[in-house]
């Protein structure tokens, strides 16, 4: 019996690890893999704090640039001063320059603080004048015009203030700062306080930086992004309708019907070289192509559109090829099996099956054409664009800003009003990209079929 | 048994359907398949066997052209369907698959509706006039599948929803529907289980009344259960071609042999 134990030796002589205690190598490979998870959560702990900080800057920055202040007076629209004939014809009554409409405002504001028995100390007229935005007098002459009735009647007219009252009351601007600000003074808050008690002076709810185009630098309270979003729209349309049926086309040709040859190789990889250009050399590209060889205007959404066509196509090619290629080789086989054509498998069978991954692609690619800046920079859609583009097509040969391009543009203005319109403008492309992401997803989980 | 079972099915029929003579394939500069002759008969199961990479699934994926699809391959030699030669420059193998269906290894049904997986070669191929012709033929074809009675009810479940042997007769009732004159079966049971290939043999059986069925398979007993002439391939030759009964009792080339009894392979 103990022979039996003495020969059968080799383990025996080195007494069996207790599975109850860790040998010292496992217990370094579960320290190992304990690090690398504590790396793998430190690394998203980080991205995610970047994010929120990123996030918490631009829409405390931004959410300012949807409320505005203003400062609702009556106002007599004196029929002797806007329409000295008196016949409320249209064209007689655009003869009235803004000029007249601002001295009505003018007035009109003098006598709502002497109605309303406001008296404060060191209040100069140029404070009370300059309380009202140098904007309000045209969009006052445009609402009469819109509306020549009104011609006689008095009255409650929404005036937008200026942009450092408005700051004032989105914390930008305090008495202290106003106190050695040359655009505006200690009284003329104070007056704005003033009319606030009264109920006369509201922050309210700014549809207009939606639907308004830039405003000069002066008054970055009438600034909207309305010709950055329908610029951007046009652009996004040229893409969609140029980049999409051109990418999906080349990639299913490449993927299912070309020979497989020298020629198809170097396309192939030229493709995958073009998605690494970096943006501003398709700006400098249609530049050269679009403007100065096919003399397309400047600032014009075509070209805008054009370069990002060039852009998006590999973005869009890449991923249909890398969807179509995911497609089992054993649903071709079994179209071309009972007798289809090499077409007929790919458009009954292969294409459905690969679409999900296509549209990703596609919206993917339409995101990142939409947030794209540095080619727009040379083709001159950086311009100050205050007219609405018309509606397309001729639309699309109009001169238009686009979303990024306004963000930079405002960002580059001395007015800190505008970087509150620059983080607005951006929280507003981040929506935009964060909705076309969601139809990503939306059009991937429908029409994603298992096989 | 198996011996039983040969004997009760004898070569019935003589006429030749496809005629294959010095049939060369290469892939690339490789060689894959060298001087095969073989006369596949009508209304027979003529199986192919031999070990891995003996060129038996590259032969009958010669016969329907499926080969045209990997860009590299080349065919040489003449093989002809009733006497003509399907790798004429005017042949349109589309054309030619329409006649010469193909079951794969694999079940391939399409992510579609059972009914629709059925009934796409007969609507490609304009086979029906109507829908309710349409019907018809899918539910032919699933009967000829022996597989009606189990999908009769869910006609518009997915064909992808159905279990391995039942997605391999959809396979096979999608061959059947636009009405072949020959059906190649690429190891149609390899990933069965034996209850599922039972059946699927038995199938086999029953369509050889109608069609010239040609199945490649690894498993002799197979090709000794289903089949009345079997050819043995190695290394890319064809190295011998007869009566089932003949191959598997009376082999002439000691490589047969071997292969028979188990010794390479």
């Amino acid at each position: 019996m103990s022979d039996a134990t003495q020969t059968s030796g080799a383990p025996a002589a080195q007494p069996k690890a207790s599975l109850l205690v860790a040998d010292p190598r496992t217990r370094k490979r579960n320290a190992a893999e304990a690090r690398f998870r504590a790396y793998g959560l430190a690394a998203i702990i980080a991205s995610l704090l970047a994010l929120v900080v990123l996030l918490f800057t631009i829409f405390s920055g931004g959410l300012g640039a949807f409320r505005q202040t203003y400062l609702t007076i009556p106002v007599t629209l004196d029929a002797a001063l806007l329409d000295k004939s008196g016949n409320r014809d249209p064209e007689e009554i655009k003869k009235v320059l803004t000029l007249t409409y601002g001295k009505i405002l003018d007035q009109s504001l003098q006598a709502a603080i002497e109605q309303n028995g406001i008296v404060i100390e060191g209040l100069t007229a140029k404070d009370v004048s300059n309380l009202i935005s140098k904007e309000a007098s045209a969009r006052f002459r445009s609402h009469v015009l819109a509306d020549p009735e009104l011609i006689g009647q008095t009255i409650e007219e929404p005036v937008l203030v200026n942009g450092r009252v408005d700051g004032f009351y989105k914390g930008r601007v305090t008495m202290e700062s106003a106190a050695r600000d040359g655009n505006t003074s200690p009284a003329q808050l104070q007056l704005a306080e003033a009319f606030r008690e009264k109920g006369m002076l509201a922050t309210k709810w700014n549809w207009s930086f939606l639907t308004n185009p830039d405003a000069s630098d002066q008054r970055p309270e009438a600034a909207g992004v309305g010709v950055a979003i329908l610029g951007s729209l046009y652009m996004m349309l040229v893409v969609l309708f140029l980049a999409v049926p051109i990418g999906t086309a080349a990639a299913i040709y490449l993927e299912e019907f070309a020979p497989k040859n020298r020629l198809t190789d170097i396309i192939e990889v030229n493709i995958s070289n073009l998605a690494a250009v970096p943006s501003i050399v398709f700006g400098i590209l249609g530049l050269a192509a679009f403007i100065n060889f096919a003399h397309l205007p400047q600032s014009a959404p075509i070209v805008g559109g054009l370069v990002l066509v060039l852009m998006t196509l590999p973005r869009i090619i890449i991923p249909a090829r890398a969807a179509l290629k995911s497609v089992p080789p054993s649903i071709r086989d079994a179209a071309l099996g009972v007798g289809a054509s090499r077409m007929q498998s790919v458009f009954h069978h292969v294409l459905p099956l690969a679409t999900p991954g296509i549209l990703t692609g596609v919206i993917l690619g339409l995101a990142q054409a939409l947030g794209e800046t540095a080619p727009l920079l040379l083709i001159g859609m950086v311009a100050f664009v205050k007219n609405f583009p018309a509606a397309p097509p001729e639309g699309l040969f109009d001169p238009a800003s686009a979303l990024p391009v306004q963000v930079y543009n405002w960002t580059q203005r001395a007015d800190p009003a505008f970087m509150e319109r620059a983080s607005g403008a951006i929280i507003v492309l981040l929506v935009f990209l964060l909705v076309m992401n969601l139809f990503a997803i939306f059009l991937r989980r429908k029409f994603e079929r298992r096989w | 048994m198996n011996d039983m079972r040969i004997l009760e099915r004898a070569v019935q029929q003589n006429d030749i359907k496809i005629s294959a003579r010095k049939v060369q394939v290469y892939y690339g500069e490789k060689h894959a398949l060298k001087d095969v002759d073989v006369d596949i008969l009508d209304k027979n199961v003529t199986a192919f066997i031999g070990p891995s990479g003996c060129g038996k699934s590259t032969f009958l994926r010669c016969l329907n052209r499926m080969n045209d699809t990997i860009d590299i391959s080349r065919v040489e030699g003449k093989i002809t369907l009733d006497g003509e030669d399907i790798y004429d420059p005017r042949v349109d193998p589309v054309q030619l698959r329409a006649r010469v269906g193909m079951v794969f290894q694999k079940p391939n049904p399409f992510p579609k509706s059972i009914y629709d997986n059925v009934a796409y070669g007969p609507r490609i191929h304009g086979m029906a006039r109507n829908r309710a012709e349409l019907d018809e033929i899918v539910e032919k074809s699933l009967r000829g599948a022996a597989l009606w009675n189990e999908v009769k009810d869910r006609l518009s479940e997915p064909g992808t929803g159905l279990s391995g042997g039942q997605q391999q007769r959809l396979c096979i009732a999608r061959a059947v529907a636009t009405e072949p004159e020959v059906l190649l079966m690429d190891e149609p049971c390899s990933a069965l289980d034996p209850i599922a290939t039972s059946q699927v043999e038995d199938l086999i059986d029953q369509l050889r009344a109608d069609y010239s069925v040609v199945i490649v398979t690894h498993s002799m007993q197979q090709a000794a259960r289903v089949s009345q002439k079997t050819a043995f391939f190695h290394l890319g030759n064809l190295v011998e071609y007869g009566s089932t009964d003949d191959i598997f009792t009376r082999p002439q080339d000691p490589r047969t042999e071997s292969y028979i009894s188990g010794r390479i392979g």
